[in-house]
């Protein structure tokens, strides 16, 4: 099993992010869609696409619910039948996952996997409430936490613990925003100094606007195939070798570590495992950075670098574009946005295009081997995939 | 309370806040293999055994890790900016909530902290209490 491919990606599609006025939910994804076919011409979408699987959190933002057969509606997939899955910020991770099984068991030969969610419309309180509900609502909702309260308790133990510093949660963010300057699909297309993150409004301290993600709109879409069916689609498909799932307790305060997350170690270790590499193997990665400190925490969970050593492992320059290992080319959640459906999804999306050189200015020359890291919640659930380029 | 009549309550949410709006932090114990669990629930997460007892928790404990919100959901928005933090009480059980009376750059890991009650419970669903983290009296 080791290493043996999954199921190929032949291709995969990303709806433009950011505040997208006009757009519904459903337009934005058939846009990611119509990218994914357009990359991918000897595809029959009505002949050949079995089903699809769709990651959204919240009905709330757009008052909709049943989405899934809406979307495969809409995306001109009928009758190809559809489910949601759900896991908050790690919804479309979670559609990943279940479209990789549904080809393992034989059922399918080709399935649409992807995300979406459409959240400018709802002013930032109600938008805290929604994405509040990923917390434990008896007993971290109901006594006033929010998800950058829930993160900031981890900065918070973090810095008492291995001394991490502001700067160092800063210098994610300036990182991300000088990759999603580059990427023209990214919510924020901007640079920003440290001086400029370290001076932004206080959201949680100690993290403040600039070390949180955006609340963005957008949609992200990838199309599986069995490995062997893979020459038929395209001629640089990229492989999906390692599959990794972990959940823990819905409530931070029943975790005895709240510097790291279990569920994202257990995702990894088997990720890492099914696909037969080890960290060091790994040429460019996204993580989930929803907020800084959520970077440096993956950065020590996956590997990349020893606990505690996370904000030196930013500090020295080892994530950057051109660093030893790039991680979060696309400009992350921090700067690409966080539109928390579709971010599994669009996670996969990038680094199919890094292994495929179609990353454009920030490509990162001859990597092989991408793996992605997706959070739900405050870490009761993680996803890790592993992909290899040809 | 006897202990008979305390044992009926069920091991739920409803009658973790049911001893709340009586000023009494309980939580579970499985008599089985002894585990206890914060929030209560009605099977042991340890063992599975459903031969549960209530137990009345001290309400000291330590600060583990805290923060201050400036951000809040509606419902929440005027009491911005508020200190929040985790404490661990005796046996290692942890509970979260916000912190009260305490200057916010005075606050520290480690510090004593004790669990308040706030009798009112709101008019509508879930009408459950509400309790905080203050310095202890």
């Amino acid at each position: 099993m080791k290493g043996k491919p999954l199921v190929a990606v032949v291709s995969a599609g990303l709806s433009k992010f950011g505040k997208m006025e006009d757009f519904t939910g459903r337009e934005l994804f058939v846009e990611a869609v119509k990218e994914a076919l357009q990359r991918c011409p000897n595809l029959n979408p009505k002949r050949d696409i079995q089903a699809v699987f769709i990651g959204m959190m919240g009905e709330s933002f757009e008052h909709q619910g049943h989405i899934a057969p809406m979307l495969s509606d809409w995306a001109g997939l009928l009758p190809a039948p559809a489910i949601r899955t759900e896991v908050a910020c790690a919804s479309s991770a979670a559609a990943l996952r279940l479209g990789i099984f549904s080809i393992l068991s034989g059922i399918y030969d080709v399935v649409l996997v992807g995300g979406l969610e459409k959240m400018t419309k709802r002013s930032t309180p109600e938008v805290t409430e929604f994405l509040g509900m990923a917390a434990d609502f008896p007993f971290e909702q109901w006594t006033g936490v929010t998800f950058p309260g829930l993160y900031a308790l981890m900065a918070t133990a973090h810095m008492h613990r291995y001394g991490t510093t502001e700067e160092q949660m800063g210098l994610v963010a300036v990182k991300n925003h000088h990759n999603g300057a580059l990427n023209p699909k990214a919510h924020l297309q901007k640079e920003v100094t440290l001086d400029k993150v370290l001076n932004s409004r206080m959201i949680a301290y100690p993290l403040k606007l600039y070390d949180c993600s955006l609340i963005s709109d957008g949609a992200s879409c990838a199309i599986l195939t069995r490995p062997e069916l893979a020459e038929k689609y395209t001629d640089s498909p990229v492989y999906i070798i390692g599959s990794g799932h972990g959940s823990d307790t819905l409530g931070l305060f029943q975790r005895e570590d709240l510097t790291s997350l279990r569920a994202a170690r257990k995702a990894a270790q088997e990720a890492y495992r099914m696909a037969g590499v080890k960290p060091e193997d790994i040429d460019v990665a996204e993580v989930h950075d929803c907020f800084t400190i959520a970077e440096i925490i993956a950065y020590e969970d996956l590997g990349f670098c020893r606990p505690g050593e996370g904000g030196k492992f930013i500090e020295d320059g080892s994530s950057l574009l051109d660093g030893e290992l790039p991680v979060n080319t696309s400009g992350g959640l921090k700067s690409k946005g966080h539109p928390v459906g579709a971010t599994g999804v669009a996670q996969i999306y990038e680094v199919f295009l890094q292994l495929t050189g179609q990353a454009g200015k920030r490509q990162v020359e001859g990597c092989r081997i991408g793996l992605t890291h997706n959070v739900g919640g405050s870490g009761a659930t993680c996803f890790v995939h592993i992909l290899r380029g040809e | 309370m006897e202990e008979d009549e305390k044992n009926e309550v069920p091991f739920t949410i409803e009658g973790f806040y049911k001893f709340l709006s009586e000023k009494k932090l309980m939580t579970a114990q499985c008599r089985e293999c002894g585990a206890m669990f914060l929030p209560p629930r009605p099977v042991c997460t340890s063992c599975l055994s459903k031969d549960l007892m209530w137990v009345q928790l001290g309400t000291r404990g330590k600060l583990v890790t805290y923060t201050v919100i400036y951000v809040a959901p509606p419902q929440f928005q005027h009491l911005a900016p508020y200190a929040y933090g985790i404490i661990e009480l005796e046996n290692g059980l942890r509970l979260s909530g916000m912190i009260r009376n305490v200057e916010h750059e005075k606050i520290k890991i480690g510090m004593e902290l004790e669990v308040a009650f706030d009798s009112t419970a709101t008019e509508d669903w879930p009408k459950w209490p509400r309790y905080y983290f203050k310095p202890p009296s």
